[in-house]
């Protein structure tokens, strides 16, 4: 029946349909969860038991026709959101052992709306990493090439979308950790706007960046997803409150004159000629559906990558100080005193990628330095955010590639950390400005995936959703699978 | 900007991070990268230009209703901490 | 001592008498089993966030009104990162930059009855810290998270303090302040108020501040005065036997009434502050700022003016009345029972009623004496039914009692005798069974006056209008 290679839409019509059951269809994927798991270790802790009884459930609501869009249908989380009484580690020793007490509210608004969680996808340590090699729990492993990095932080997720062991997953994007990792599995990947999902009960990493999104097969999957995910939350003081249209309902809406703007800034010298040729070819496609294509220059746009390494390890630096062994997560052996018991929880307790972040930030904002690197840091935000502002008077999306190469080998880019961040230097951009953005597959280089990126401006999911989707009917890139799992 | 060992050694102790002896030179090298990356927003103009603490502009604090909405449920919390008595937290004896 | 100047700022730290917690909905009731009011937010769990309560900040600006501060449209919450274990995010969510009032003042008055302003730098919303607990806990600390995340306002005035009675002039004059205003219980043994005390010393006429000391977490007013008057005598001995101050943090040890160096606190003291990315700027509208104008009460200067004019009372007097609201308020109800009496009403309330209240250790309002009842004590009095004497007697036999003035006044016969020719009867009376003392006062011993008057006085049982009585007896005295 290959249920896996259905999307999340044709699986709800089949549900409906009865076709098969919740019970069934949850039974199928758990299998290949863990089938898969030993080669792509895309899942810290897969929730069987809880799965089952949640698909029972669903399955009586849609016996009696009281059934919602997503009643029934599988999902994933990645570790980074709170789950009650369920392990969630965000991919680090810190929470080794550590059960949320609540669930966090992507959790419960998508649990409310029916979906089937089957366990937690593996990440970076705190999301930070760009190729899910800092989790405490082992690399990931690309479905198109096990000797490939999967992307980060959101690898788990993303890699399990791609081997359709789930056909949806939530995700969290601080700098491209949604968007990267879809670009490099080749799945879809969107990133909200800021505010639009409530981070309440996802793992902070850089507070003002963080924004849960959904990685899934398709654009159509997507605005399912992000319709039941979104919402004002009364929890979250940077949740905003403007109504959450049905996603799905302007998907058909015809292209006819939307301006597209060309990112001239992200065709560069650092972008791979054979990443640029599919990415030209989708180009056409929009040309062909009736978008007018223009060239857009931001020319802040290339200081995102020292902007980000400054805003985001700050704030780590700060949302992080909350592990320190007293109240959960782990501590120290025998402790001597207090600063012992600080320093060892936390020294042993975090990876290195974790420990250069915190310590990054604990530097940049030290006495003496914070106006040169904090304060200055947050003025080139502002001149990016002007850009952006001021390309989107002249175009309605801007597009360009999502990352400069596609999935590098496990270990290519450990040694400088500097080389592992140039790694999102196309995604950054959005995080800085709070923008909606999306990764959609558009074609192969060497045999791996490469992802067309597409931005708005704030609050235009619909907008991105609507000409990911009709590219999406175009083409068929996003309905090419792994051969080791399709 | 280049970083020795002791500014590592400073910083670590300021964000209460033991280092084992290997990390710190790889820290005076990562971190020195890292802020050479930085470095370029040196060259940026940014006279006049306000710093952007928050993505959204113009979005201003909500107020909550003073309402008392918790009960007591420490146990529950206390499932997660490595050692609790009585309803404390303990630690190594905090001298002041 | 003379050619040097003492130079004091306090930070002042009220607890704001909100029902929940600044950023979460926790109660903050004092006296909770260890914990028990500490939710995940508190608790500094991971993913949660902070939520500002409307209520604190509708304080915050009710003092900022009260002292004639400027009210900030816009202010910024900070966070001030340092490690401690009372502190479970790793950092405290305070107002750094942008407080959300700024550049107020208070008058206190002196010594010698001369006003001073003393200027208020900024008063900022902020989170209270937990509790730790060392007794019983051999080798180790206990954490209790019940106080983190009360709301706080750190009031913090102008090095404007120049010695540490008006440092506490100041500090009550605050404290009468945010009770008046309903914003804080003042409960200082509860911690509910307490203060930083910011200390340093002069040449005088010389112009730059000398280094100070910090001398933290001062909960009551005789504390304040000993610290600093300890801290000013040691950085003066310090600094003439050729030493220098070190700015520090210092502990007040009230056992051994000394202050001392926390070196604990001095390591971390880069606090990495930066604008908290958790919340948005406070914005507060002409109509939030309007509202909580039209609630702000009487204010103690105001009361204490109108006292003065009103009642025809002194400064003093009308200072002392207004010392709180609700002793304000109960002279004002005794006054309205008997107004040709203000006076009266107010020696009363500050003499008998004060004194009785200080020997029980009650506040006014636990008086067992209503404002109606005193009024009633207070009626007779005025009226001659009753005389000066028998009225001290009398309100202690309705404090014990709890009966009304007129009941026992008629019931324990306390009338004062005003009938001439009964007064005229004890006297002869006396004078009959005293012909010693009669012939010597006559022979010109003036003094015995007194003996004659406690004589007559002890044989109407206290009851003899006393100026009738004088009037009378130095007649029949006379011969």
């Amino acid at each position: 029946m290959s249920l896996h290679r259905r999307t999340i839409a044709e699986l709800a019509r089949g549900l409906r349909a009865k076709e098969y059951s919740s019970v069934e269809l949850t039974q199928s994927l758990l299998a290949r969860i863990a089938a898969a798991q030993p080669a792509l270790n895309a899942f810290i802790t897969v929730t069987g038991e809880e799965a089952l009884a949640a698909a029972v459930a669903a399955d009586r609501r849609l016996a009696t026709g009281d059934a919602g869009p997503l009643t029934g249908l599988p999902i994933a989380h990645k570790d980074i959101f709170c789950t009650e009484g369920v392990l969630t580690t965000c991919g680090s020793r810190m929470l080794g052992n550590f059960r949320a007490p609540y669930d966090a509210t992507v959790v419960a608004k998508l649990r409310a709306a029916g979906t089937v969680m089957l366990g937690k996808t593996n990440m970076d340590e705190f999301a930070m990493g760009s190729s899910n090699e800092t989790s405490f729990f082992g690399a990931v492993k690309n479905p198109w090439n096990p000797r490939r990095v999967p992307g980060g932080s959101s690898g788990g997720s993303a890699a399990a979308v791609a081997a359709r062991l789930v056909p949806g997953a939530s995700a969290t994007d601080t700098g491209g950790s949604i968007r990267q990792p879809a670009a490099l599995c080749g799945v879809t990947g969107l990133k909200p706007t800021y505010g639009r999902v409530s981070r309440y009960g996802m793992i902070a990493f850089a507070s003002s960046l963080d924004q849960a999104g959904t990685l899934t097969a398709s654009a159509e999957d997507a605005a399912l997803l992000l319709t039941a995910m979104s919402g004002f939350d009364p929890l979250d003081s940077t949740s905003v409150d403007l109504p959450v249209p049905d996603y799905t309902a302007v998907l058909e809406r015809p292209l006819t004159g939307l301006r597209v703007g060309l990112l001239k800034e992200f065709f560069d010298k650092g972008l791979q000629r054979d990443v640029e040729e599919p990415l030209r070819a989708a180009l056409a496609v929009y040309g062909k559906l009736g978008a007018r294509l223009t060239e857009v220059s931001l020319p802040n746009l290339p200081l995102s990558v020292p902007t980000y390494y400054v805003v985001a390890p700050a704030e780590c630096s700060s949302n992080l100080a909350r592990f320190d062994g007293v109240r959960f997560g782990h501590r120290c052996e025998d402790p001597r005193d207090l600063t012992d018991l600080y320093e060892r929880s936390r020294g042993e307790g975090f990876g290195a990628e974790v420990k250069r972040r915190i310590m990054t930030g604990t530097y940049v904002l030290s006495a003496g330095y914070y106006d040169a690197y904090y304060l200055k840091a947050q003025r080139v935000r502002q001149l990016i955010a002007g850009d952006f502002t001021r390309a989107f008077t002249q175009v309605d999306v801007l597009v360009g590639p999502t990352t400069p190469t596609p999935a590098f080998e496990l270990g290519a880019k450990t040694a400088d950390p500097v080389t592992m961040y140039l790694n999102d230097i196309y995604t950054i951009g959005a995080n800085l400005a709070g923008l909606p953005a999306m990764s959609i597959p558009c074609g192969f280089a060497d045999g791996l995936p490469v992802g067309l990126q597409l931005i708005g401006p704030h609050f235009a999911e619909e907008r991105l959703l609507n000409a990911a989707h009709l590219y999406q009917r175009e083409t068929d890139w996003h309905r090419r699978m792994p051969g080791a799992y399709a | 900007m280049s970083l020795n060992r002791a500014d590592i050694e400073a910083i670590a102790r300021l964000a209460r991070l033991s280092l084992r002896e290997e990390e710190v030179p790889a820290l005076v090298d990562g971190l020195s990268r890292i802020l050479g990356l930085v470095a370029q927003l040196d060259a940026a103009d940014t006279r006049g230009i306000e710093p952007m603490a928050h993505p959204l502009p113009g979005l201003a604090q909500r107020l909550r209703a003073d309402v008392v909405t918790e009960t007591d449920q420490h146990e529950r919390y206390q499932a997660n901490a490595p050692r609790v008595e009585g309803g404390l937290y303990l630690v190594p004896k905090v001298i002041e | 001592m003379m050619e040097w100047e003492t130079v004091i700022g306090l930070e002042i730290h009220a607890q704001l008498a909100t029902k929940s917690k600044i950023f979460s909905g926790s109660a903050t009731a004092y006296g909770a089993p260890p914990n028990a009011q500490a939710n995940l937010v508190d608790l500094g769990y991971p993913g949660v966030l902070p939520v500002l309560n409307r209520e604190a900040v509708r304080m915050a600006v009710k003092f900022g009104l009260a002292i004639e501060a400027e009210v900030a449209r816009r202010s910024v919450f900070a966070r001030k990162n340092y490690f401690y274990p009372d502190l479970p995010k790793g950092y405290q969510i305070s107002q750094y930059e942008l407080p959300v009032v700024a550049k107020g003042h208070l008058d206190i008055v002196l010594e010698d009855g001369t006003h001073k302003r003393i200027g208020i730098t900024r008063a900022h919303l902020e989170e209270d810290a937990g509790k730790s607990l060392h007794e019983g806990l051999p080798g180790l600390t206990g954490i209790d998270l019940n106080r983190a995340g009360t709301p706080l306002l750190e009031i913090v005035s102008e090095p404007d303090l120049r010695s540490a009675k008006e440092a506490v002039a100041y500090m009550k004059k605050v404290h009468t302040l945010v009770r008046y205003l309903e914003i804080c219980d003042g409960n200082m043994q509860e911690g509910s108020f307490r203060c930083d005390a910011n200390v340093s010393v002069r040449r005088r006429g010389a112009e730059k501040f000398g280094t100070r000391a910090e001398i933290k977490n001062l909960n009551s007013f005789r504390f304040v005065e000993k610290a600093i008057n300890h801290e000013v005598a040691r950085q003066i001995e310090l600094l003439e036997s050729g030493g220098q101050v070190v700015q520090e943090t210092r502990l007040y040890d009230p056992d051994r009434g000394e202050t001392r160096s926390m070196r604990s606190k001095e390591e971390a003291n880069d606090y990495r502050y930066f604008p908290d990315p958790d919340l948005l700027p406070l914005e507060l509208d002409e109509a939030f700022i309007a509202g909580v104008r039209g609630e702000l009460p009487e204010l103690p200067d105001q009361k204490a003016a109108r006292f003065a004019s009103q009642y025809g009372l002194s400064a003093y007097d009308a200072g002392v009345l207004t010392a709180s609201r609700e002793l304000g308020d109960f002279y004002e109800a005794v006054v309205r029972e008997v107004p040709a009496e203000a006076k009266l009403a107010a020696n009363w309330v500050m003499g008998d009623l004060a004194a009785r209240l200080n020997a029980e250790n009650l506040e006014i309002t636990g008086s067992r004496l209503s404002p109606i009842r005193l009024a009633g004590l207070l009626m007779r009095l005025a009226d001659g039914t009753i005389s000066g004497k028998i009225a001290k007697d009398l309100f202690e036999l309705m404090w014990t009692t709890g009966r009304d003035a007129d009941a026992l006044i008629g019931e324990k016969g306390l009338r004062q005798i005003t009938d001439t020719g009964a007064i005229e009867r004890a006297i002869e009376e006396v004078m009959a069974k005293n012909p010693g003392q009669l012939a010597d006062y006559r022979a010109g011993k003036d003094r015995l006056l007194g003996f004659f008057v406690g004589q007559v006085m002890k044989a109407t049982g206290g009851k003899a209008n006393p100026a009738q009585l004088n009037e009378l007896l130095k007649k029949k005295l006379a011969g």
